[in-house]
């Protein structure tokens, strides 16, 4: 065939169509069905909620004890940055004031200031990070899991400003050299330039095991169940105790509950 | 037209050559976050966005300056402001673009910046900006470039393109509005919670970018053959005089909200930018700054006078467009994140490096400005003669 401006041109063109066309003909030609096999293991809720019984936590916890920390941070490869700018955190301990914004007075046992509450993603029934973020890099799962893809997110730091409740940790420098722990090589470290933060340990659900820090609490203290389950362990202790959760009034309804 | 760029005398090569300088010192510094990240910038966990973000906030206040002039031109038939509404789009163009950097030189991944295209996503805010900036972007470029040729031609434009300048309109009032948005609806930001955000944007907008332009048309009256004349400038002043007022208002209406509720969460943020609160305030001395630049500037633009006096005019315009940098491209993006979401302050001190990539920014911006005037005085000239 002789070849040509004209004739490469007009092909050119035909197959620039056909390319364009391609996510068209992907979006019709997929079919409906699992994307992949899940573990018959899995552990499954409509929607997973944990309470923290801080009680238990003090009184029967050992002084000091971060077992919970430890264990997240060991788990999911979470760098130890000890700048306080720039610091990653999943599990943490934050003061009563701190934590529950608003919510003090002055006359507030003494011993209750000090005390560490713990702080993690609330994974909001309603959540502010994932209205604002321009990805989809954050989601919320059908199991009530606020997800965190590191590999979409961009690193806009929009997700940052909508949670209120400082839930997130951007990668301001290359995590990897801080990695203390023993690396987990079945959980991906980070790159700089993304944010993250506490899955709710998705990954561990998929196989069957409770989260990371609920595991590691040796006094109970994390209770881990189906919110929307009436029978559910949180469900039980939701009944029978009071409990509280962060800035209820912002209408974001967080599934982290609190006992004092 | 593009040709005209590339003569012009030695002034306006030394002009392109000093700003060439910053940008290359801009970019040197950008190639330094690229390799260690933002961890280069004085942001934090506590204080996510800062001078970038500000910064882009503040500029697409002042794309709207096309808009003021646009607007009365075409709606209103206002006939002295024919000559300068290619200045106001232009000066659109440059100050979009700027926007644009701004936000890219902020992404902690910006390879990966397409994603936004790639997964459109309707409930980010985000989003939307990223549609009516760029929108906003094309349609001045598109609509000052066929303007301008058809006047070189001597002919009418395009009749294609007065739609496109009706659009523009609502257009430029939608960057601001959605820009606001970024701010005004979230839950625990108290300073940025406010229903008048992006009427405050629209104010301080709309009496920034005017200030500029005046400014900018002095400049041009100086340096060129090309005249604004006084007629436009008297009317731009005004447009800028009721703007300050409006915007000044508009803080007050914050304050009033804040302190006799007595809120404390409302406040925090107000008293962190004007007193200091727990003993930090790096913003203090900026924020007086900023009252006694807006003060200055009502004094010196209500009184007629004064504003009908070349002199006394360029200083309140620069007291004008200070004024609102400082409100708006300093304090009203940082105090949103103080006190943090755990009643703490932590402050954010920018950065050498930081800013040098902010001031490689601005160089750009006034990079692509100089040409496009360049272009268009020449232009102008060549009619006129």
């Amino acid at each position: 065939m002789e070849s040509n401006r004209r004739n490469f041109l007009k092909i050119g063109g035909v197959c620039a169509l056909g390319l364009g066309s391609l996510p068209i003909v992907k979006a019709l030609a997929q079919e409906k069905g699992p994307a992949f096999s899940s573990d018959p293991r899995r552990l499954v809720a409509k929607r997973w909620a944990m309470v923290v019984d801080m009680k238990k936590c003090w009184e029967m916890g050992k002084p000091g004890c971060k077992d919970c920390v430890l264990a997240c941070h060991t788990v999911h490869n979470v760098p130890d940055i000890k700048d306080e700018q720039e610091e990653i955190k999943w599990i943490w301990p934050e003061q009563f004031n701190h934590a529950f914004t608003g919510q003090e007075n002055e006359f507030i046992p003494a011993e209750m200031k000090e005390k560490p509450f713990l702080m993690l993603c609330n994974h909001c029934a309603n959540p502010p990070c994932v209205r604002v973020c321009p990805t989809k890099a954050t989601f919320k799962s059908p199991d009530g899991i606020t997800m965190m893809d590191f590999h979409r997110c961009i690193g806009c730091r929009y997700c940052m400003a909508g949670c209120p409740y400082g839930a997130r940790s951007f990668n301001w420098q290359d995590p990897r050299p801080h990695i203390q722990t023993e690396l987990n090589m079945s959980f991906p470290t980070r790159e700089r330039g993304v944010v993250e933060k506490c899955n709710f340990c998705t990954e561990r659900l998929e196989v069957g095991l409770l989260p990371a820090c609920v595991e590691a609490c040796k006094v109970g203290g994390l209770i881990f169940g189906d919110v929307e389950d009436p029978n559910s362990n949180v469900r039980k202790v939701l009944a029978e105790r009071f409990t509280m959760r962060r800035k209820p009034e912002l209408g974001t309804q967080p599934n982290v509950y609190y006992i004092v | 037209m593009l040709e005209r760029a590339f003569t012009g005398s030695q002034k306006y090569y030394k002009l392109l050559g000093g700003l060439l300088i910053i940008m290359g010192l801009g970019f040197a510094a950008y190639l330094l976050q690229w390799n260690k990240g933002l961890t280069i910038t004085g942001m934090s966990r506590d204080v996510s966005w800062g001078f970038y973000i500000a910064q882009f906030t503040f500029l697409v206040g002042v794309a709207a300056s096309a808009v003021m002039v646009v607007l009365p031109y075409y709606l209103h038939d206002v006939k002295v402001f024919g000559k300068i509404t290619i200045l106001g789009e232009f000066l659109a163009v440059a100050c979009v673009t700027m926007c644009l950097l701004f936000i890219i030189v902020d992404l902690g991944k910006p390879m990966r910046m397409l994603n936004v295209l790639f997964y459109p996503t309707p409930n980010s805010v985000l989003f939307w900006d990223m549609v009516v900036l760029n929108g906003y972007l094309f349609l001045n470029i598109l609509i000052g470039w066929n303007v301008l040729e058809a006047e070189r031609k001597g002919v009418h434009y395009p009749s294609w393109v007065k739609p496109l300048i009706y659009l523009s309109i609502p257009w430029a009032v939608s960057i601001h509005t959605v820009t606001a948005f970024l701010y005004a609806g979230l839950p625990a930001r108290h300073y940025w919670l406010t229903a008048i955000m992006a009427a405050r944007f629209l104010a301080s907008a709309f009496c920034s970018g005017p200030a500029l332009l005046i400014l900018l048309a002095f400049f041009l009256k100086k340096y060129t053959k090309f005249d604004a004349g006084k007629e436009a400038i008297d009317k731009l002043s005004q447009i800028v005089t009721y703007a300050m007022i409006i915007s000044v208002f508009f803080v007050g209406l914050e304050f009033f909200t804040a302190f006799y509720s007595s809120i404390p969460s409302h406040m925090h943020s107000l008293l962190y930018l004007f007193v200091g609160l727990e003993g930090h305030g790096k913003l203090v001395p900026f924020m007086w700054l900023f009252a006694i630049l807006a003060v200055v500037a009502l004094v010196l633009l209500i009184n007629p006078k004064t504003r009908k006096d070349e002199y006394t005019l360029k200083i309140a315009c620069a007291a004008v467009f200070f004024s609102m940098w400082l409100e708006k491209g300093l304090g009203l993006v940082v105090a949103g994140f103080i006190p943090n979401p755990f009643d703490q302050v932590r402050e954010y001190v920018p950065t050498v490096p930081e800013l040098m990539i902010a001031l490689g920014v601005w160089a750009t911006g006034f990079f692509i400005l100089t040409i496009l005037y360049k272009i268009a005085v020449t232009v102008k000239e060549e009619v006129a003669s």
